[in-house]
């Protein structure tokens, strides 16, 4: 596993190990004007682990994402990070916070003034002055983990729309984050494209240790990243179905008006279709 | 018609608020760490110098115009020698600082408006602050320094060549010598319209940078939003230079002379 780079207390790093705590929402509550976006969600994100939030346009699966990062501000409720209460935090003492995490955007959202390779190192050459040297290997190194070698000069524009999400998920992952955001990483890409995006998310997962939120309406896609596995054998990486203890890290939370409607892993999902109309509309 | 008033009025003091608060940022970022200074030169670059051929063309055309049209009217009198004099005042102290300002919030204005929204619209603010960096330090304090420290210089090249437009159709068209022309220059300035020429334009491209920082960051609504994002910053700046304009040479005429 890549040793993460931002540096914790060893008590806390001990509390945060694999499965504990490292996302924490404790009854957030969160209205813009009249339209109330979330209801006193409460939800643990546990070291290693994933979770997949599902539900309808406009049901706060992005705005999740939002707040774990510090974008938005809840109106109600505490958000932890990483062991650190970010809910009331001042923006300065966010970036510390932020320096664990790594967001990929519903449409990428490169600096489309860089270049591919100027975008994966944006972090490591502007905010943590990294030699050039050594951001420049780690820049090749990303890359060739989301196997885009070969574009490290182009500009986004001359990417495909598939090839965006992947170079957005090196650059998300170039500092080393402790925990990854995706945000609708697949929408909009044709299924092979898809398919290759999930493996990568599997990829940061299960060899990287990074623990996963993943918002999307892709229900293929949630179902491939939960019940899937990547192993490393030599230098080759395989993908194969995952046994029912690494299936249970993934666990599923869909969101109806606000609320947390149903929380459980996959087989527990598709359960619970068979009683609830709602889950049901959804996943058929 | 009351809701409609109490409304509009909400969102006016929303705005104000807003901007009184980007510069509030903005001041605290200018002096804490860190501080990018790549993003600075680039900005002295693509403000200063980009700005740089139309404000010198604009301030040639008006020197020239200038010349002509007052050179009609001193003839009438007498005066031909006297439109060099005429022309330093009026390039010096007003027509420099302001023409330079207006081209400046039309070329400058509008493309710190439509960058900022645009980056904002496609999340890359965002992802900025997601990857650890304050938008504030990165995009509008660069763009505010170079606002800032190049209307001034721009204002003085524009000035310069005006008053060479000027001595060119002075020569030319009412046939001048060049030294009568240049003595009257010198003659029609006095040290407070220096200082007049190089403070103003020190507001006036604060201004302009702020409120297209401003507009853009405030921007909603897609592609559209970006263009009318655009559109208001260069209304909103170009009506600013002209009332900063006024009040900055009230208080300096009170201060100078």
């Amino acid at each position: 596993m890549a040793k993460v780079l931002t540096a914790r207390p060893p008590l806390l790093d001990e509390a945060l190990a694999f499965g504990g705590p490292i996302v924490v929402f404790d009854k957030v509550s969160l209205a813009f004007d009249e339209k109330v976006i979330l209801r006193e969600v409460s939800f643990t994100l546990q070291t290693g682990h994933t979770k997949i939030f599902l539900g309808a346009s406009g049901a706060g699966k992005s705005t999740i994402l939002r707040l774990m990062l510090g974008l938005l501000k809840p109106d109600a409720g505490r958000i932890f990070v990483n062991g650190e209460q970010i809910d009331r935090m001042r923006e300065d003492d966010l970036m510390r916070v932020r320096a664990d995490l790594g967001m990929v955007f519903q449409e990428g959202a490169l600096f489309d003034s860089l270049t591919v390779g100027q975008n994966v190192g944006y972090k490591l050459n502007e905010e943590l002055q990294w030699p050039a040297e050594k951001a420049n290997a780690r820049v090749k190194e990303v890359l060739g983990f989301v196997g885009l070698g070969e574009f490290i000069d182009r500009m986004p524009a001359e990417l495909s729309g598939g090839q965006r999400r992947r170079v957005a998920i090196a650059r998300a992952m170039a500092a080393k984050p402790r925990i990854l955001l995706y945000d609708e990483p697949t929408t909009g890409l044709d299924p092979i494209t898809c398919l290759t995006v999930d493996e990568e998310i599997i990829k940061l997962r299960d060899l990287e240790g990074v623990s996963s939120v993943l918002v999307t309406h892709q229900l293929r896609d949630a179902f491939f990243v939960a019940e899937h596995a990547a192993i490393r054998e030599g230098n080759q990486i395989r993908f194969e179905k995952a046994d029912q203890e690494k299936a249970d890290q993934a666990e599923f939370i869909m969101l109806k008006e606000g609320r947390i409607h149903f929380e459980g892993n996959a087989s527990e999902l598709r359960a619970a279709a068979a009683k609830d109309p709602y889950i049901r509309s959804f996943l058929s | 018609m009351a809701s409609k008033i109490q409304e509009w009025s909400k969102d006016a003091v929303l705005e104000v608020q807003e901007y009184v608060r980007l510069i509030a940022q903005v001041a605290r970022a200018v002096f804490t760490p860190p501080i990018y200074y790549r993003d600075i030169i680039e900005q002295f670059d693509s403000i200063g110098i980009g700005s740089l051929t139309v404000v010198l063309l604009a301030g040639l055309f008006t020197g020239m115009v200038l010349a002509l049209n007052s050179g009609i009217t001193l003839d009438q009198f007498g005066a031909r020698s006297m439109v060099g004099r005429l022309i330093s005042a009026s390039m010096v102290k007003e027509l420099g600082p302001v023409l330079t300002g207006l081209m400046v919030s039309g070329r400058v204005g509008s493309g710190i408006a439509a960058e900022i929204g645009s980056m904002l619209v496609t999340d890359q603010i965002a992802a900025l602050r997601a990857l650890g960096t304050d938008p504030i330090r990165k995009l509008v304090v660069p763009r505010v320094l170079a606002g800032l420290l190049m209307m001034p210089l721009l204002s003085i090249l524009a000035t310069g060549i005006g008053m060479v437009g000027g001595w060119i159709v002075t020569v030319l068209q009412f046939h001048v010598a060049s030294s009568i022309y240049w003595s009257s220059v010198v003659q029609g300035l006095y040290m407070q319209d220096v200082w007049m020429g190089i403070i103003k334009p020190l507001f006036l491209g604060f201004t302009i940078v702020t409120i297209g920082c401003h507009v853009g960051m405030r921007t909603t609504g897609g592609t559209q939003g970006v263009g009318n994002s655009t559109k208001l910053a260069v209304v909103a700046s170009s009506v600013a230079v002209i009332a900063v304009d006024f009040m900055v040479t009230k208080v300096l005429i009170v201060l100078l002379y």
